[in-house]
């Protein structure tokens, strides 16, 4: 159901920069650390979209997966889902650098 | 079709053209949970959103924060929960104002129905307003609701790998829990691990691991609480 009113809003967005064309593609930017949000959000759109200008508008996610910044060395690495120790240099001294992008980036419009 | 010199294209039927959003998706509910948290800050009430998943104890941390609170502040609740823990219709008996929300199915609050919850409460004679939030870790982080606090509730049964499980969970909050303690001794509960986890996500997060069974770490809680609380809604 999560999906639905992220559908919903990523929907509301769209129409409003649209501005009367014809949507035929929508670009998310989903970090790894922001959101579970799944295919089922296509099938939602699918569904909500339908008799607007967005209708036949695909969907496309770039994923960003989560990405870790040790304070120590300065190596930036893509942490697993057991630790978030350095692997360089196994500092714990580490910090969220990327990965929380949850944004309609742009769309393409006809 | 392109050389390098020429850099207009025929024109088809069908152009395409890319016109840049750079929106959050969720910013409609951002700014009507920023419009809940103005109303809060207007009538001097402090609000929390409690976060927990399934089996975390969140009736019986819920039950016993209002238990100590009482006679300190003046409370009012909000019910999210289908599976609730609160039984509104007591809490209302006990003479605390409180609201149950319908979710209609939806697995997190989000800041329109907070804000038809709010509009149902007697804000001006309330000093705290405490959510009880849909029991699920991985919806409710996302929907702000306009609260000064969101805590999270885990607990010891659960396992110690729950931040590197739930990380967007462990960085939208404010608060952490957690809960049952006194199970450390039965069940393998790596705390530094833990910690370590949070640390990482959250630098600097309140923590408070307590037991509900024993009492142990509720004081701390509870006085923590109402330290926040009194900071926000007592003028300086
Ligand atoms: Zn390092």
């Amino acid at each position: 159901m999560h999906e639905l009113s992220v559908t919903q809003s990523i929907l509301d967005i769209v129409l409003q920069h649209a501005k009367g064309r014809k949507v035929q593609q929508v670009n998310l930017v989903i970090g790894q650390f922001s959101s579970i949000v799944d295919d089922s959000v296509q099938f939602y759109w699918d569904i909500i979209a339908k008799e607007t200008l967005a209708a036949e508008a695909k969907l496309h996610f770039e994923r960003i997966p989560g990405e870790m910044t040790c304070n120590s060395c300065g190596h930036v690495f893509h942490p697993g889902s057991e630790t978030f120790l350095c692997p360089s240099c196994e500092s714990n001294a580490v910090r969220v650098s990327g990965g929380q992008e949850f944004q309609v980036d742009s769309i393409d419009v006809e | 079709m392109c050389d390098g010199h020429n850099h207009s294209h025929p024109t088809h039927t069908h152009t395409t053209t890319r016109v840049p959003v750079a929106e959050q998706i969720l910013s409609a509910n951002d700014r009507i949970a920023q419009r809940n948290h103005s109303l809060l800050h207007q009538k001097k009430v402090y609000g929390i959103n409690i976060m927990a998943s399934p089996g975390a104890g969140k009736t019986s941390v819920l039950l016993k924060t209002l238990e100590a609170l009482k006679g300190r502040l003046r409370l009012g609740v909000i019910e999210g929960d289908p599976a609730g823990s609160i039984d509104t219709e007591r809490a209302l008996a006990a003479g605390m104002p409180a609201v149950q929300i319908n979710t209609g199915g939806e697995c997190h609050l989000d800041a329109v129905m907070m804000e038809d919850a709010l509009s149902q409460l007697p804000l001006d004679d309330l000093d705290l307003v405490v959510v009880e939030n849909v029991g699920n870790l991985i919806c409710p982080a996302n929907f702000r609701l306009g609260t000064h606090l969101n805590l999270v509730i885990a607990s010891i049964p659960e396992g110690d790998d729950k931040p590197y499980k739930y990380p967007g969970m462990y960085m939208g909050m404010q608060a952490l829990i957690i809960n049952k303690i006194d199970l450390l001794p039965y069940v393998p509960f790596d705390m530094e691990y833990f910690h370590q986890g949070v640390e990482v996500l959250n630098p600097g997060i309140a923590t408070f691991p307590l037991s509900c069974r024993t009492g142990e770490g509720l004081d701390a809680w509870a006085d923590w609480l109402v330290e926040q609380a009194r900071a926000e809604i007592i003028p300086r």
